[in-house]
């Protein structure tokens, strides 16, 4: 068997779950045995590939940029996995539809809260403009696994990874694998 | 006069007056509920506890439907456990529940029904709902955000404190708890402060002033110890 493409792609969300990720520690050797990494942000790829066998999202989908990346990654993996509370809930990064929609959210970031020069950034290509509502990975494609976590524990992950490099389904039971925050 | 009934099979005898939540109690078979706690009265509001019973054409809550004879019950079967997921997840959907920045979190009862009914996601879009936080009170705190409506704190005032400072406001997903005649709850002049409410709450919705992400720990056995020690004179300590 050869080794799987993984992928692992960082959407809105603050980088725990990567940072999780790495607390595989020396797991991470047995990982690179088995996968081959063909995208992510600790590696300098910069679009995403074909024929991925296994993408972990994390974050949720918060800005155009997101969008229309995580129709690429359907497109191009096997499996998706949400990957944390932000892209399976939409979790702290959702918390800016209480206020409103985009513009509302921008307007407090930028301006109610800001006493010099405030201004919303507008200029064309240099941040991505958000879209009005934060919504969770599976609220835009169909996703096929879910690691709950806010990180998810390293443990959780592993089981996970473990299963889908072995072609078997995770099984997703109980507190240590389930349990959300 | 006691009554005969099976439980998923197993034959029980239970008192007359007695629940069916309450016969499979005493009988060890666990039955999942939210809005019920030991102590307090049953409004079979939750729906968790929903049970199929032989020759019933619906549903029957479990804490509100008493045993009969010959009763024919069944607590576990694939029906009730969609059922049950699904509830849970309309109440993720609903409100606000981000487990993450919760005071409740690793201590509540909703987060442990998700783990319960296996929901690894929810599957309905969620509501987004602005909702308030009221920290008028000296002592307590409200987050609607994180309210399950399921009254427990409700009951808790006015059964066993006796003021009934605390209600219900409107209807269906629009209800909101309130305090005297929706007023902040700092200005609630029946409130005793005594905080049984905040023992009652199975979430993160009422909690402690100054408890910040997973320092909430609610105390609700100790309702049921208020009660008995109250009407039955046992302290169990």
């Amino acid at each position: 068997m050869g080794k799987l493409r993984f992928a692992s792609v960082w959407m809105g969300g603050c980088s725990g779950c990567h940072m999780s990720f790495l607390d595989l520690d020396e797991w991470l050797f047995d990982l690179a045995e088995a996968v081959d990494v063909v995208y992510s942000p600790v590696a300098d790829v910069k679009t995403f590939p074909e024929k991925v066998d296994v993408t972990l999202v994390e974050g949720a989908i918060a800005n155009q940029d997101h969008l229309e990346l995580i129709h690429v990654i359907r497109k191009n993996s096997r499996l998706v996995v949400s990957f944390g509370d932000c892209a399976v809930t939409g979790n702290v990064t959702a918390m800016r539809n209480l206020i409103g929609e985009a513009e509302i959210v921008l307007d407090r970031a930028y301006k109610d809260a800001q006493l010099l020069r405030p201004q919303v950034p507008h200029d064309d290509g240099i941040v991505p403009p958000l879209i009005e509502r934060v919504v969770p990975v599976h609220a835009v494609i169909p996703v096929d696994l879910y690691i709950p976590g806010c990180p998810p524990p390293a443990k959780r992950i592993r089981a996970v990874l473990q299963a889908v490099i072995e072609g078997k389904s995770p099984e997703m039971i109980g507190r240590e694998m389930l349990k959300f925050g | 006069m006691p009554r005969t009934l099976t439980i998923n099979g197993q034959e029980i005898s239970a008192r007359s007056d007695q629940t069916i939540l309450e016969a499979a109690q005493d009988a060890n078979i666990r039955i999942p509920t939210l809005c019920h706690l030991d102590g307090l009265t049953d409004v079979g509001a939750c729906r968790m506890c929903l049970v199929e019973v032989a020759g019933a054409s619906k549903l029957l809550p479990a804490c509100t439907t008493r045993v009969q004879e010959g009763m024919q019950v069944q607590t576990d079967t694939e029906r009730l456990r969609a059922y049950r997921r699904q509830i849970i997840e309309l109440l993720f959907a609903e409100r606000n529940h981000i487990c993450a920045v919760c005071v409740a979190n690793g201590h509540c009862e909703l987060q442990n029904a998700g783990i319960a009914v296996g929901m690894d996601h929810v599957r309905y879009d969620y509501l987004f709902p602005k909702l308030g936080v009221d920290l008028s009170h000296e002592r307590f705190g409200m987050d609607h955000n994180r309210c399950i409506l399921c009254t427990r704190c409700v009951r808790a005032c006015d059964q066993l404190e006796g003021a009934h400072t605390i209600d219900v406001m409107g209807r269906g997903a629009h209800s909101l708890i309130v305090h005297d005649m929706n007023v902040p709850w700092g200005e609630a002049t029946t409130c005793t402060s005594c905080g049984k409410c905040v023992m009652a709450c199975p979430t993160g919705a009422l909690f402690k002033q100054g408890s910040t992400v997973a320092e909430m720990v609610h105390d609700a056995e100790k309702l049921a110890f208020l009660k008995a020690a109250r009407e039955r004179k046992v302290w169990n300590v």
